[in-house]
């Protein structure tokens, strides 16, 4: 039997968070460090994944199954497609850069004695997450993926929690009580969600016998498992509602503005650029696979909703004060990009979509974790208290505008590619769709443009006046962001190529065809 | 020969990744880097254009593919450019001119401690232009459109401490970011209409499209053209823009940057001629922004916006000439290069006047500078002959050749448009002249500099001494002589490309061409040109030439008042869009609060009211327990008899 | 005998237990009611194991015996140290369910 990549490349973080949760509490350093090596290590594990994934081969590679719960027929099933590996990479990449911008944010308190190890439990929780999010792109066994879908909720908790961001306008006391409403929304709506989608999937079992991803879709495909088209509209939706409340859509994102405003920088970058993804990627793989029809019956209200999220996204983006809560909404909107190019049913759409999952985690993260840098600086997330600061630290001035360039997707950067792709995507089936998504991209413009004004240039304000530029450890976190940007910008070949042809079993799955060129389709 | 195509994208494009990343070591001759690669750029152009002038009129396209850029199922975009004579004429026009605003950058620049930064700026921007005229398909052009209004924001923006300046570069982006939707659907529609976007298969695919669709993606493509060529309904971030550095109000926002617009519309060409209904709107709107840009100009009394104003008229003319077709598409681009010439030209010498005199900026505290500044007044005022269509000068040579083309539209069409271009010449004749005479004759009435504010204490001026009247000089020879080199291009180029049609030969075989038949002779056109013109500079003549010009502006007439302030466009866009946008994001921040979050914390709050009641089942007395868990037992007992007995 | 009446008897036994678990708030009675309760049941089992003709119904009336005394032990230890704290048997008084 071959060595089991997929469970090492899980395991290794896992293994990580307890050794990390294990050190003494005064060598808080040393955890901080073996955290780094770890999520290193696992980086690399993920890189061997990908360089050992074959775009031509077939379409889960590397698989391992065994059996779990042998009564219910569940099973421990792993295997990657290109939309996995694209996803484990974006993941593992993005740890290192999330710990080491967090280096100093779980630092022991000087005064009081606590007997718990802050920085241990910290980064060991970053780690778990980690563990929890690998694995679940690679499940293909529904009940896998279901327990760690719900079980990522609860490092996610203790993180938001627990680690609350110190740039707080109230008292000690008030930002408290804020963090635990963000730490408790969040965990409410994930857990409505996951327990909606636990009824679905006891109801896939029912109908189909046993909960694995390949086994059901063959037979699905084969037509030797068919459903009513009732109980398969109600099993899509439960699966769908606890999707797009992780992912989030519209109307049912508003735990997210708490929760990343709440959280540390890191932690919020954690949420949106990872454990997001795994709600857009579960439609992508779950969704659509296991009930076709049922997500065609269903694209036009989720094209709608989501074209609502890009627009409302954006709007709110510009109305707010605070910077992580526009970082947010800006979230918000582009989670809308992606579940509309899901839902296009193109190629290019869903190529779009997936790219565009990779890239809004690397935008935000180099956006988010610049502002995290600026408001521990400041001691403020006001965007009313900022102003001149490009004077005071260019380089960090000059590293958000990148970020927030990515944002608005200016091309040249990597977000450019995949949200043209999901326009192009969404045009070709959906045109009014398509044009409505385009009004997004002035929007995006606006509230970037708009906080970076206010917060980078001008007269320089007296309480900035001294903010230090950005430090070596900063620096280098941002910069690899930044060229990585700038590389899978121009030259995104490496990734559409391992997306593309799970891309076309997909569309295969759905029985969909790209819409023929109209020149074409006249001859 | 072909390979080279890329340095030329390449040179500029290293000089600001090195610039930009390269820190304050670079400080010391961060400039002269900059500059260097800016003239290899054009080198490498001028060998090109050697080569290319040594093959057959039909064979001197170039094409270069470096790799595929976005390549996924059914969607194919590369990196790959297209040299043809129309993109060489731009990449020589981008090249040359841009060296020559590096040089001259050099000295203007000389007091800014963020020197490099600028250069590095001005490098991106060459890049990013020459990426957008060599593209070989519309994404890629995209890409190199969103790269100039990227360098076109940074640069607007280069005194960010300056709040107006920071404000004016947001819009200029946000403006451009309206025109961009329009490129974006165009290129969504020739993708879903003939499954590509490179100009070649389009073109010769155009057939089987309907002509509903042409309309629509030429108008689409117009709506981009109108945004970053600031065209009416799009024009409001132009005037703004020129709280720039000078230079680059020179090179991005007179000489090339803003006529991207044009070359959209004649690189299309193909597209548009199939288009006629979108061809008119293209005319009406070239129509209407020639005047409204010429009588922004009139009245304002900063020299830079007179001139933004004059800008905007200008590509008026171009995107008319364009929109007319084939009769056009030449000139339309002939104008471009010599407007190329002049207004990079007067953007420099108002810039140097600008550095002689404190950098003020209000034309009514000049005066009387042509003894103290010789070379500039010179060259001024061969760009001044130049865009007024003195005959021989270059301007002449190229708007003579448009007004005769509207005129040949036929028809009241014609004569309309022909009424209308004439009427814009005999205005550009009347505002130029008015800047002429305000700036260089007449009385000094110069003002004391005004005490330094902290927030502005980093003005470009050498010697800036609050409270005292200004000294005025030649600025350094870094600077006057690309002002000499342009005012040889504003004088010579038009009576060049004129000769023997040497640019209409030269453009043919990749716009195509028509000879209009203009209504009355080409004779009685030209006279009418040149006697509009003496009366537009007559009557500016008498205005501010015979009589003294007041320090402070009068109040003028409601035309006056309501030119200063843009016609009120900005009025509009303030009311409407600024105010409306505030509200709705307002009301809507309020909505998401207590609507949305209500809606789901209301039902959260329901089920706890719920969990409230059910609290109280949970007393801790042990017997009211065990009697409820007798009564169930003794109900499930009772239910499944009865479900037996049925 | 007819080895229904044993049944009847078993019911009633039960059902006079369960009234005393509801009715009575000393903690020894409820506690001797519900060791009526276990073995009303423990007769039903012998009784229907008598009717079956097999064994079935007396292993498990064992293992209600052995199950009986177990919580014969913890039943009457809680009900010392509550009645150490409190002075006083009754099940109303500890229903915060701490001592």
């Amino acid at each position: 039997m071959s060595f089991p990549l997929l469970t090492a490349t899980a395991a290794l973080p896992a293994l990580g968070a307890v050794l990390t949760a294990a050190v003494p509490a005064a060598r808080h350093t040393a955890a901080k460090w073996l955290a780094l090596v770890f999520s290193l290590a696992t980086l690399g594990l993920a890189a061997l994944v990908a360089v050992r994934f074959d775009p031509g081969g077939a379409r889960y590679q590397l698989t391992e199954s065994h059996a779990w719960i042998a009564d219910f027929g569940v099973r421990y099933e792993l295997g990657v497609d290109g939309i996995g590996v694209a996803l484990i990479a974006l993941t593992a990449l993005l740890i290192p850069f999330v710990i080491l911008a967090g280096w100093h944010d779980a630092d022991p308190d000087q005064q009081s004695n606590r007997r718990w190890r802050p920085t241990q439990g910290f980064f060991a929780l970053i780690l778990a997450v980690e563990a929890m999010v690998i694995l679940s792109f690679e499940a293909t066994d529904v009940f896998l993926f279901y327990i760690l879908f719900e079980a990522m909720l609860i490092p996610m908790y203790f993180l938001i929690g627990g680690f609350g961001d110190r740039a707080h306008s109230g008292s000690d006391e008030n930002a408290a009580a804020q963090r635990s409403y963000a730490a408790v929304k969040f965990l409410l709506y994930n857990l409505v969600g996951g327990l909606i989608m636990l009824a679905a999937v006891i109801g896939l079992y029912v109908v189909a016998g046993n909960f694995s991803l390949t086994e059901i879709a063959e037979a699905r495909a084969a037509g030797d498992l068919t459903m009513a088209t009732n109980t398969e509209r109600w099993l899509f939706l439960g699966f769908f509602f606890a999707f797009a409340v992780k992912a989030p859509l519209w109307p049912l994102h508003t735990w997210l503005p708490n929760a990343m405003g709440e959280a540390t920088a890191p932690v919020a970058v954690l949420i949106t650029a990872v454990v997001d993804k795994v709600g857009t990627f579960a439609m992508l793989r779950f969704c659509l696979q296991l009930f076709p029809e049922a997500s065609k019956w269903a694209t036009p209200v989720i094209v709608v909703l989501a074209l609502v999220s890009i627009i409302y996204g954006a709007l709110l983006a510009v109305g707010q004060r605070d910077i992580k809560r526009l970082v947010a909404y800006a979230s918000i909107s582009h989670f809308g990009f992606i579940i509309l190019g899901i839902f296009a049913m193109t190629s290019q759409g869903q190529s779009g979509a997936t790219l565009y999952m990779v890239n809004h985690g690397i935008s935000t993260a180099v956006l988010m974790l610049v502002a995290g840098f600026l408001i521990t600086r400041r001691g403020s997330r006001l965007i009313a208290d900022y102003g001149g600061v490009q004077k005071v630290a260019p380089i960090l001035a000059g590293t958000f505008l990148i970020g927030g360039l990515a944002t608005l997707s200016l091309p040249g950067l990597a977000p450019f590619v995949s949200e043209f792709l999901v326009l192009v995507g969404t045009f070709a089936r959906y045109p009014a769709a398509g044009i409505v998504a385009t009004v997004g991209i002035v929007l995006a413009a606006l509230y970037v443009l708009v906080l970076y004004q206010r917060t980078m240039t001008g007269p320089v304000k007296p309480e900035v006046r001294s903010l230090p530029d950005l430090k070596a450890r900063e620096l280098a976190v941002v910069a690899p962001l930044i060229a990585l940007l700038v590389l899978l910008g121009v030259f995104p070949k490496p990734l559409t190529e391992i997306v593309d042809p799970a891309v076309r079993h997909t569309m295969s799955d759905v029985q969909q065809q790209d819409p023929r060129p109209e020149v074409e389709a006249a001859k | 020969m072909e390979n080279l195509i890329a340095l030329l994208v390449a040179a500029p494009l290293l000089g600001a990744a090195v610039l930009l990343c390269g820190g304050r070591r670079l400080d010391r001759y961060g400039h002269l880097l900059g500059t260097v690669l800016a003239a290899a750029s054009f080198v490498i152009g001028a060998v090109l254009f050697f080569d290319m002038l040594g093959r057959g009129a039909e064979e001197r396209a170039l094409y270069q593919t470096l790799f595929a850029w976005v390549p996924v199922e059914g969607f194919q975009a590369n990196i790959a450019f297209q040299l043809d004579q129309l993109s060489m004429t731009f990449v020589l026009l981008i090249s040359g001119v841009g060296t020559l605003i590096h040089v001259y950058s050099i000295g203007y620049m000389e007091h800014d401690e963020r020197r490099r930064r600028f250069f590095g700026y001005l490098n991106l921007f060459l890049a990013a232009m020459l990426l957008l005229v060599l593209a070989d398909n519309y994404l890629l052009l995209y890409f190199g459109w969103e790269g100039v209004g990227l360098a076109s924001y940074l640069l607007i923006g280069f005194w960010q401490h300056k709040p107006s300046a920071a404000t004016a570069a947001k819009k200029a982006f946000l403006v451009n970011r309206v025109g961009d939707i329009g490129l974006s659907i165009a290129i969504m529609l020739m993708f879903t209409t003939f499954g590509t976007f490179t100009f070649g298969p389009v073109f010769q695919e155009l057939d089987g499209a309907g002509e509903g669709t042409l309309n629509a993606i030429a108008l689409m493509l117009l709506l981009a053209a109108c945004g970053k060529s600031a065209q009416v309904p799009l024009q409001s971030w132009l005037g703004d823009a020129m709280e720039g550095p000078t230079p680059v109000s020179a090179l991005i926002h007179a000489a090339t940057m803003v006529t991207a617009g044009v070359y959209l519309i004649t690189r299309s060409g193909a597209i548009f001629n199939a288009a006629p209904d979108a061809q008119l709107v293209v005319v009406v709107v070239g129509a209407v922004t020639l005047l409204f840009g010429a009588i922004v100009g009139c009245a304002k009394d900063d020299i830079k916006k007179a001139l933004a104003g004059s800008t905007m008229s200008q590509i008026g003319y171009m995107v008319l000439a364009a929109g007319l077709g084939p009769i056009g598409y030449v000139f339309a681009i002939m104008h471009l290069v010599t407007h190329g010439f002049f207004k990079a030209g007067l953007f420099l010498g108002a810039g140097s006047v600008m550095h002689a005199m404190n950098d003020e900026v209000d034309m009514r505290k000049y005066g009387g500078l042509r003894k103290y500044m010789p070379v500039t007044f010179v060259t001024f005022g061969l760009g001044y002959l130049a865009i007024i269509g003195f005959p021989g000068l270059s301007g002449f040579w190229s708007k003579d050749k448009i007004i005769e083309a509207a005129f040949a539209k036929g028809g009241a069409e014609g004569w309309i448009l022909g009424a209308v271009t004439l009427l814009g010449a005999g205005i550009t004749a009347y505002y130029m002249t008015r800047v002429m005479l305000m700036t260089f004759f007449g009385e000094k009435r110069w003002q004391p500099a005004p005490a330094a504010d902290a927030a502005t204490d980093v003005e470009p001026s050498a010697d800036h001494h609050p409270g005292e009247l200004p000294h005025p000089h030649e600025s350094p020879k870094s600077m006057t002589v690309p002002m000499i080199v342009l005012a040889f291009g504003s004088v010579f180029a038009g009576a060049l490309f004129s000769f023997n049609s040497s640019f209409v030969h030269w453009l043919e075989p990749v716009t195509r061409f028509e000879h209009g038949h203009p209504p009355v002779g080409a004779a009685v056109i030209t006279t009418a040109t040149v006697v509009v013109l003496l009366i537009g500079a007559g009557i500016a003549y008498a205005q501010y030439g015979r009589k003294p010009v007041p320090v402070t502006a009068p109040r003028g007439s409601l035309l006056t008042r309501a030119a200063r302030r843009d016609l009120l466009q900005d009025d509009f866009n303030h009311v409407v869009l600024v105010r409306g946008g505030e509200h709705l994001t307002r009301s809507l921040v309020y909505l998401d609060h207590s609507l949305v979050d209500g809606v789901v914390n209301g039902t959260a709050a329901s089920v706890g009211g719920l969990s409230g009641r059910l609290r109280k089942l949970q007393n801790g007395f042990a017997r009211s327990y065990a009697l409820s868990m007798f009564g169930g037992t003794a109900v499930l007992i009772a239910a499944t008899l009865l479900m037996r007995g049925v | 005998m007819n080895p229904v009446n044993y049944l009847y008897l078993a019911a009633l036994l039960f059902t006079i237990g369960a009234t005393g678990v509801l009715i009575r708030r000393n903690a020894i009675v409820v506690f001797m009611c519900v060791e009526l309760m276990l073995n009303a049941c423990n007769l039903a089992f012998v009784a229907f194991s008598r009717m079956h003709g097999n064994l079935d119904g007396q292993i498990i009336a064992f293992f209600t015996m052995v199950v009986a005394a177990a919580e014969v032990v913890v039943g009457l230890a809680i009900i010392v140290s509550l009645f150490r704290s409190r002075h006083s048997a009754s099940v109303d008084d500890a229903s915060l369910m701490k001592l």
